[in-house]
């Protein structure tokens, strides 16, 4: 696994030095939801950088429609965290005027499917601006996105937008699988000199774990969430969990899966994924997102280009499929559930060549 | 605030008595079935719902001005006593709310409202150029577009309030000023805290209007479509209304605004208020009121029986209702899918 995929940006940004934990002696660890613990981390983010500020819809005295800002206004004031009026490019377009003027936004969408009125600003203006002004007007923000299925919700309430913004240069992309990964990732993520799409698991946001506040290991990368040897799960966000349960019930047959938590969905971890396939030989890669032209498809390139010759089959991938969206009522068949999970692993295991 | 041109023709007369009390009974009607929805909701028969409560007169009151022979409708996501106006099937309206499909089952083009649409101001601008249609096509339709406080932030908005200008489209801007856009009061949401005003800018005629009096609402959209109807162009219509309660069933009010706030900030319930005013112009008695409720009450019944009876979509609509043409990709996933999904 790979801890310099964003090597050499703490030098550029002072407040990760202030941000890091210090050392690893006396580890401290809390149980709580991910809210929680996202709540926590801007928290604390709030308190270590005097230019951070948090905006958005409802986000100031609702504490945003999904909790994660609450209590901000009250505690930091509402020059820090404030309500904007309901215009997504306005949100995005003023987060660029705000980094130029050397604050370090952490804006919020209010659902993944709300970010499209904005994607002209992201794409357009925060993407560019660092190339554009050659270096000198970097943009520190880090734009939250409640995303993903999985809550009954309505139209462009659930949306899997991550090849969308992967694809884009000048975007990075992170998604936290549990609120141990959600308090570490989103205080490195907010602590960065270049724009981070925060991609939040709304569907996991009331799940409960363990946060070790001290040692977060390395907030870079990959990340092995279990050990296997007959085949590697490729995932990231909400669909972490659910490998993590396909693998407990695989291992029920003999299947010793490994489960890797991709986290960084730009830049993506090559060598993190080369190491685990090299092991194990196979691969499935799960998303929620629409098959064609998902990141499942870079994965397997990924894979395919450093394992061409350990592979014992074909990258299989498990997905949402080429369709908008489901309502609530469709959309147990849309998102990949353990059925269609082990269809998958059971296609490479038993692939054999022609 | 008034800047529209006095209209002549139907839009000047008065309601007739038989008019208004069927608005009342519209009113009722819409009202037993929005606080039913919410009770749905708690009883878990649909998963969410956006309530109206306290809007019943700026929905049935423009939703009655319009001519569903020649007129169009573009809703958002709260415009449920808008379509009962206009008569839309309303088992097929709630299955939006039953997350059995986005959009709604009912037919748009036949019940002349287009799908129910949870992008904020995601409506106004197909407003403009379904009405533009009309002047290319040489008729005399008009669309109506509904929006928020909020929505008016919407950059979408601007354009569309521009366009439809420049274009002199025949469109009704009908703004239901609710006094919030989820927790952010007006006054954080509109500059100016006028949405009628910044229609002068775009050269366009506006009302603003008490939109919790149904028969000031019902005038001034009459006015306004025969304005937009005469090729004089766009019309917009701020509606001063308040919502009481939740801005949906998954919201907590309480964090924003505190009951003593709502009670001044709501005023007088619009449909009682209606009510009164009936009784003291001898236009409706106790009777036609208890009458008028028991219709509700069936109404609802049936309704709610319907969604009861809703089963969910067949999974192949999924795959068969993304394109008229299907592709080679989607027919394949369409396979795996039925086949994974039967071996199960
Ligand atoms: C483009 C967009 N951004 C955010 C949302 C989330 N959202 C739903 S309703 C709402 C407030 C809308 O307020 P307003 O336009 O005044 O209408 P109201 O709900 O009060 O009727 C918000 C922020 C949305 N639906 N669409």
């Amino acid at each position: 696994m790979s801890n310099s995929i964003l090597e050499g940006e703490s030098a550029v940004h002072p407040t990760l030095a202030a941000g890091a934990p210090e050392s690893t002696a006396a580890a401290t660890t809390a149980v709580m939801s991910m809210q929680q613990a996202l709540n926590r981390a801007l928290d604390e983010v709030l308190a270590d950088n005097p230019k951070a500020v948090i905006f958005g819809e409802d986000c100031g005295r609702l504490g945003g429609v999904f909790r994660i800002t609450d209590g901000l206004q009250a505690k930091h004031g509402e020059q820090r965290v404030f309500d904007t009026p309901l215009a997504e490019s306005g949100i995005l377009g003023m987060s660029v005027g705000l980094a130029m003027a050397g604050f370090h936004p952490i804006p919020e969408v209010q659902f993944d499917g709300f970010a499209y009125p904005a994607i002209n600003q992201i794409v357009c203006q925060i993407a560019r601006m660092n190339y554009r002004s050659r270096g000198t007007m970097p943009m520190p923000i880090t734009l939250r996105v409640p995303s993903f299925g999985g809550i009954r919700a309505p139209e462009h309430h659930g949306e899997s937008l991550e090849a969308l913004f992967a694809h884009v240069p000048g975007l990075k992309v992170v998604s936290p699988s549990n609120p141990n990964e959600a308090y570490h990732l989103l205080k490195y993520a907010a602590t960065r000199p270049d724009p981070v799409i925060f991609m939040e698991p709304k569907s996991r946001y009331w799940q409960k774990g363990d946060v070790n506040l001290a040692d977060g290991g390395s907030p870079t990368g990959a990340k092995v969430m279990r050990e296997g040897r007959h085949l590697t799960l490729v995932a990231w966000g909400a669909m972490v969990a659910r490998c993590l349960q396909v693998a407990e019930l695989a291992a029920e047959d003999g299947i010793d899966i490994e489960v890797l938590d991709l986290r960084w969905l730009k830049p993506i971890d090559a060598e993190a994924l080369a190491a685990s396939v090299r092991k194990t030989r196979r691969a499935v890669v799960v998303h929620e997102a629409p098959l064609t032209s998902g990141l499942g498809a870079e994965v397997a390139q990924l894979i395919t280009q450093s394992c061409f010759d350990t592979l014992r089959a074909p990258v299989e991938r498990v997905t949402g499929f080429d369709v908008p969206y489901p309502s609530g009522d469709l959309e147990d068949e849309y998102i990949p559930n353990i059925d269609r999970i082990l269809f998958g692993i059971q296609r490479v295991l038993e692939y054999k060549r022609g | 605030m008034d800047t529209l041109p006095v209209a002549s023709g139907d839009a000047a007369e008065p309601l007739t008595p038989a008019q208004l009390r069927e608005l009342y009974s519209l009113m009722v009607a819409v009202r037993h079935l929005d606080t039913s929805a919410i009770a749905w909701q708690r009883q878990g028969i649909i998963p969410g719902y956006a309530p109206e409560l306290g809007q019943e007169a700026a929905q049935v009151g423009s939703g009655y001005a319009v001519d569903t022979t020649r007129d169009f409708v573009f809703p958002t996501y709260r415009e449920m006593g808008v379509a009962r106006t206009i008569g839309v099937d309303m088992v097929a309206y709630m299955s939006t709310h039953k997350a059995t499909w986005h959009g709604g089952l009912y037919d748009p083009l036949e019940s002349r409202l287009a799908p129910i649409q949870a992008v904020v101001a995601g409506s106004v601008l197909h407003a403009v150029g379904w009405a533009h249609g009309q002047t290319l096509d040489g008729k005399d339709g008009v669309a109506m577009t509904y929006f928020g406080d909020g929505a008016s932030s919407q950059g979408d908005v601007h354009e569309a309030l521009n366009f439809a200008a420049v274009m002199k489209a025949p469109v009704v801007f009908f703004v239901q000023n609710n006094g919030w856009a989820i927790s952010v009061p007006t006054e954080r949401q509109v500059a100016g805290g006028s949405v009628a005003a910044r229609a002068a800018g775009y050269g366009i005629p506006a009302l603003r209007i008490d939109g919790d009096d149904v028969v000031a609402v019902v005038e001034a959209t009459r006015r306004a479509f025969a304005h937009a109807r005469a090729g004089n162009g766009p019309v917009l219509i701020e509606a001063m209304t308040y919502r009481r309660g939740p801005h949906s069933t998954s919201d907590d009010p309480g964090r924003y605004r505190s009951l003593d706030e709502e009670r001044d900030g709501a005023g007088v319930d619009p449909l009682e208020r209606f009510r009164q005013r009936l009784l003291a112009d001898g236009v409706a008695d106790e009777a036609f009121f208890a009458e008028a409720l028991a219709a509700a009450k069936a109404e609802e019944e049936q309704i709610r029986t319907g969604i009861q009876a809703l089963g969910s979509r067949p999974g192949t609509e999924m795959f068969d209702l993304v394109f008229q043409e299907t592709t080679p990709a989607l027919q394949a996933q369409a396979a795996n899918w039925r086949e994974e999904s039967e071996h199960v």
